[in-house]
């Protein structure tokens, strides 16, 4: 199963809230998170979402996004929400 | 206004997650120490910083003070300095009233210097020198032992002054709804409580007026303290009715629980802790129960940590953040366990000293030293914060401005807000010159 695959298993919630099927586990995100997992969910690559996010927070150092996206794709991994 | 920016979190639901991370979030922000902008603090005084309140202190001692005449006819409070022995905090609980107890010739000397009577200073503590016991008597302070050797060596210091003193005897208990402190004084269901005091009164040497216990410390149950008040006051009965001994005192030493949360208690302390007046009320009960109507001895309290946890704040600066392999964030901050050593008995609460957004997440707060030790607080949802941003550990005014250590890094200045918003150094913060002025270099090097 492709990483987009297994994404599209979760059912995400506007608010943040995430459920997966395969092991039960619900989740919270953030809105920035959310973000995130929706791309992801689409196909983008973290380098792809890194762009986006840096372009919408001009002001945000995009070191700093970079950072914190592949900590949070390093969390997802652990989870077990992609390889 | 454009949206901000905010660090992407996912933190997974766990059953029991409450109880793990603590049952209150600290989000509150605490950028205020009574009244004065913690930040203009930092910036005249550093970070990190020890701050207390002179309010606080007085407040607590009050309470204490007013629970304890609603019930007790004859009391006094002897302030433990070995919880804190700042000379700026013990003045301001001397001025509230409170007498000082002792436990070391070294602690003697600073309620001394402090200007303290000699007739207002009790010394306990377990390993008395014969010189420290001559300074007490020629003060008149008065001295409560803990074991026969002692009580030897405290008849040859007072034949030697051609004195016979009053003094007391410290009793431990075994039965009571607490960890036995058993190991200071002579215990009471043993009998040997009663053997020491029969033994003083049969050698004449010294007069004992003062039967003195101290439970433990953070003690939750209060009900042990009515136990310890009946089993003290008996004894006192008994050695009045076989031996004509009159018991003027009863010492009842410190251990009320402070509001703060032990590492392994599930509630909250702001919940758990018993209030002072809960506290009086038990030994009122004890006395109740073993004299009745007759008239009750004088009462001492050597309360430590239930007056000045709540006084005093430690302020640090964050310096980075990273992620463990468990998921956690860890936090790391300017001041560790060396300055907090009550780190590793409570759950210390912190807030963040500016606003915070986002999401909080399971967080660890790590020290500046180079050691797995160093954990200021474990396991608390925690918003993001960054380098720079400051944060309150709270409640940590007993026993870690006696117990910091200097290792690695020296201590900060510790600042007194007084009543009016002012404040001022009430310690130096250290240098490398406070440290290498105590050394020498032998000549051979
Ligand atoms: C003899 C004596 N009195 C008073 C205290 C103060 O105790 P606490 O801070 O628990 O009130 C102690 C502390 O251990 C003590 O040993």
């Amino acid at each position: 199963m492709s990483n987009t695959e297994r994404l599209r298993e979760l059912a995400i919630s506007d608010a943040g809230f995430v459920f997966d099927p395969l092991t039960g586990h619900t989740y919270n995100v953030n809105g920035t998170a959310l973000a995130v997992l929706r791309s992801l969910k689409e196909g983008a690559t973290p380098e792809a979402v890194i762009a986006a996010l840096h372009e919408q927070f001009e002001t945000e150092p995009e070191d700093d996004i970079a950072r914190d996206v592949y900590e949070l794709v390093g969390r997802l991994r652990e989870h077990g929400l992609v390889k | 206004m454009k949206p901000r920016y905010e660090r992407p979190v996912i933190v997974r639901h766990q059953v029991g997650s409450i109880s793990k991370f603590g049952s209150r979030p600290s989000i509150r922000v605490y950028d205020k120490f009574e009244g004065v902008p913690i930040a203009d603090l930092v910036s005249a005084y550093g970070s990190p910083l020890i701050l207390f309140s002179e309010r606080l202190l007085r407040e607590r001692m009050r309470e204490l003070r007013d629970q304890m005449a609603t019930r007790i006819p004859r009391f006094t409070i002897g302030w433990s300095y070995k919880t804190n022995y700042l000379g700026a905090v013990c003045r301001v609980l001397h001025q509230e009233g409170a007498w000082a107890e002792v436990v070391s010739g070294l602690e003697m000397q600073m309620a001394l210097r402090l200007g303290m009577p000699g007739h207002q200073i009790l010394f306990n503590g377990p390993a008395k020198t014969d010189a420290e016991l001559e300074m007490a008597f020629t003060k008149g302070a008065h001295v409560q032992m803990d074991h026969m050797d002692e009580v030897a060596l405290v008849e040859k210091v007072a034949e030697r002054m051609g004195i016979r003193p009053k003094v007391g005897i410290r009793v431990n208990m075994t039965e009571l709804p607490t960890q036995s402190w058993d190991r200071f004084g002579f215990n009471l269901e043993n009998g040997s409580a009663l053997e020491a005091a029969r033994r003083i009164v049969r050698r004449g040497v010294l007069e004992i007026d003062t039967l003195h216990i101290h439970v433990g410390t953070f003690v939750q149950d209060a009900d042990a303290y009515r136990l310890a008040a009946k089993g003290i006051a008996n004894l006192a009965k008994q050695l009045r009715d076989e031996s004509n001994v009159s018991i003027d005192t009863i010492d009842m030493g410190g251990g009320f629980a402070s509001r703060n949360t032990l590492q392994s208690q599930y509630l909250p302390g702001e919940q758990a802790t018993p209030s002072f007046s809960q506290y009086v009320e038990k030994i009122a009960a004890g006395l109740d129960e073993a004299y009745g109507g007759a008239e009750w001895p004088r009462i001492v309290l050597e309360t430590g940590r239930a007056i000045v946890d709540d006084s005093g704040i430690l302020v640090a600066s964050v310096v980075g953040n990273k992620r463990l392999t468990d998921g956690r964030r860890a936090v790391i901050i300017d001041a560790g366990v060396n300055l907090l050593p009550t780190a590793w008995w409570y759950r210390h609460d912190v807030f963040p000293a500016q606003d915070v957004h986002g999401t909080a997440e399971p967080t660890v707060f790590v020290g500046p030293l180079c050691m797995n030790i160093d954990v200021v607080r474990d396991r608390i949802l925690f918003p993001a914060l960054k380098a720079g941003d400051r944060v309150v550990v709270g409640r940590i005014g007993a026993y870690n401005v006696t117990q910091w250590m200097q290792f690695i890094t020296a201590r900060p200045n510790v600042v007194m807000v007084g009543l009016d918003g002012n404040h001022a150094i009430i310690r130096r913060a250290e240098t490398v010159e406070t440290l290498v002025q105590q050394e020498e270099m032998p000549a051979w090097l």
